[in-house]
């Protein structure tokens, strides 16, 4: 299912980094829309312990990927792979190949990449900094020079936050509620204008209501932003996500349109897990 | 058979807590005894002259410590440039660079510098700062009460950086923001109200150092222009005042001690409420 068919690409891309890789094929429409990321033999390892095994993926643009299974199988070391989060953590190394349209992220500056791919996190981590301060964050680190009052404002719009904080902007992030702390990650992730955004369980310390939000927020950013979520809820990857990954063990097992994997998976186990026989 | 044991077993019980209540009580009285006979001695020789005068020469009776206070705050003043920087900067690369082996060492060289007696680092400052300029000075004292700043700075940085929640390191480095951005723009901010406290914390713990001070600062019954002179300070001169015969010099020593006792009270009672009212990073 996922062949790597990238060999005269990858050369092309890499000369050109900007070249989006546009393959077509009729039997997977997921290879329509044009890729994000395309990770090819990718295994991680935390010293001598490997926690993913021969990973091969892409990542279409513009839509949402799941990535499923239970706890343990390297989804969250897969999804901090892909902005080389896991740099931060000692010992740890990957090989194999993940591009981002086309140019190898090893090959990239590692701050260039984080610009471009942003991430949330399970719990809200807001900065204790103002609200303003918060979404400011991100430009003000990368030297934007530009006015920053429109581009906190349109960040606040983009994660459905501005409403709810726009008269007290400059109050502690700390006041808002849990749901508000995570629409406000959310919202400073987005204010470096990312192509990419990690999601890493974002709704699981959030209540139903919130969580119906952060997903209608994610359904409207689909337009200009590729997301990848990792959850530990099915009902939520079947509803929020275009495609599905299951892992299991450190090993993509099924990856497919999200109503194909969720109606008729091909393997076993893909089934077992989401019927809840195990995980 | 059973009653017996049940009795045992209470007024077993009644006794330990009795025991460890009584100790407990014996840790807050002793301040309170200190604070209690300081008040009471010193508080009858204390007078606005005490603030405002220089001591008077010996036979006379009267005059104040003035130069002694200006010299206690010159000095921790000095400390402060001196040791604060060095302590700060160790304890940002203990909590946020530091490898493995090396921190260890660090970590465990700190803490035997903290135990060197404060005479022995009388010495080395001695030797360091006077015996090459061939004359006592500020900045001799300075330098003497900087060095045994530096290990609590380094420590209680260390620790008020580690209490940071690390998802605000990963919020910001996948921000793109680089290591040492991350602590100047997010860390170091948080932990600030810690890390301030810490500070004061140490200044008041030196601030009462005599040993050190003797044969580096040395003393001055006159005010010390700049850095370069012989300068008072609140402990020698009670030191001083207190091993005299005169006894409007044991009245003057007395009134020192409950100045000093206000001061660093002052300092780490208010700075302990500033911390306790939120001035520290908030785990998230």
């Amino acid at each position: 299912m996922i062949s790597v068919s990238q060999g005269g690409g990858s050369t092309a891309a890499r000369l050109a980094p900007q070249v989006r890789i546009n393959e077509t094929s009729p039997t997977n429409s997921e290879r329509e829309a044009p890729l994000r990321f395309q990770i090819s033999d990718l295994n991680f390892f935390y010293g001598p312990k490997q926690a993913v095994f021969g990973l091969n993926l892409k990542i279409p643009k513009n839509r949402v990927t799941a990535l499923i299974g239970p706890s343990g199988c390297g989804k969250s070391t897969f999804l901090r792979t892909l902005n080389r989060m896991n740099e931060t953590v000692r010992n740890t190394r990957f090989d194999g190949q993940i591009l981002l349209d086309g140019q190898d992220i090893r090959e990239m500056d590692v701050v260039g990449l984080r610009r471009r791919v942003g991430m949330v996190f399970q719990r809200p981590n807001p900065f204790p900094k103002s609200i303003y301060d918060n979404v400011a964050y991100g430009l003000r680190i990368n030297g934007y020079k530009g006015r920053l009052d429109d581009l906190v404002e349109h960040s606040l719009h983009r994660a459905a936050l501005w409403e709810e904080v726009k008269d007290f902007l400059h109050k502690s992030a700390f006041a808002l509620s849990g749901g508000q702390q995570q629409r406000l990650c959310i919202a400073r992730a987005l204010a470096v204008d990312p192509e990419v955004l990690l999601l890493d369980e974002p709704c699981s310390a959030l209540d139903p209501v919130t969580t119906a939000k952060i997903e209608e927020l994610m359904f409207q950013l689909k337009d200009s932003c590729t997301m990848v979520i990792v959850t530990h809820n099915m009902q939520q990857a079947a509803r929020a996500s275009d495609f599905t990954a299951f892992m299991l063990d450190g090993k993509l097992i099924e990856h497919n349109e999200t109503p194909k994997l969720f109606t008729t998976p091909t393997d076993p186990r893909t089934e077992a897990y989401i019927t809840g026989r195990f995980g | 058979m059973n009653r017996l044991r049940l009795i045992w077993r209470k007024s077993l019980n009644v006794f330990a807590l009795t025991l460890t209540g009584v100790a407990a009580l014996a840790v807050v009285s002793i301040l309170f005894l200190i604070l209690g006979y300081l008040i009471y001695n010193g508080g009858k020789s204390l007078s606005w002259d005490f603030f405002t005068k220089l001591p008077k020469p010996v036979g006379e009776t009267g005059g104040g410590m003035a130069n002694a206070i200006v010299g206690s705050l010159k000095l921790l003043f000095l400390a402060a440039v001196m040791g604060v920087p060095v302590g700060l900067m160790a304890g940002v690369y203990l909590a946020e660079f530091g490898g493995k082996t090396f921190s260890f060492v660090i970590r465990y060289t700190t803490d035997l510098l903290n135990g060197v007696p404060s005479i022995v680092i009388g010495i080395f400052a001695y030797s360091l700062a006077v015996m090459p300029v061939k004359h006592f000075s500020a900045l001799a004292g300075g330098l003497a009460l900087g060095i045994m700043v530096i290990p609590i700075t380094v420590r209680s940085t260390e620790q008020f950086l580690r209490s940071v929640p690390g998802a605000l390191r990963e919020g910001a480095m996948a921000l793109g923001a680089s290591k040492w951005k991350t602590v100047a723009t997010v860390i170091l901010p948080a932990a600030k109200g810690g890390i301030i406290t810490g500070v004061l914390l140490a200044l008041a713990r030196v601030a009462g150092e005599t040993a050190p001070l003797l044969f580096t600062a040395f003393g001055n019954r006159f005010w010390s222009p700049g850095l370069s002179q012989p300068i008072s300070s609140l402990p020698v001169m009670i030191y001083t005042y207190a091993i005299a015969p005169y006894d409007d010099w044991h009245r003057q020593a007395w009134a020192a001690g409950l100045v000093l006792l206000g001061l660093v009270l002052v300092a780490n009672v208010g700075t302990r409420l500033a911390l306790s009212r939120g001035g520290s990073a908030r785990s998230v």
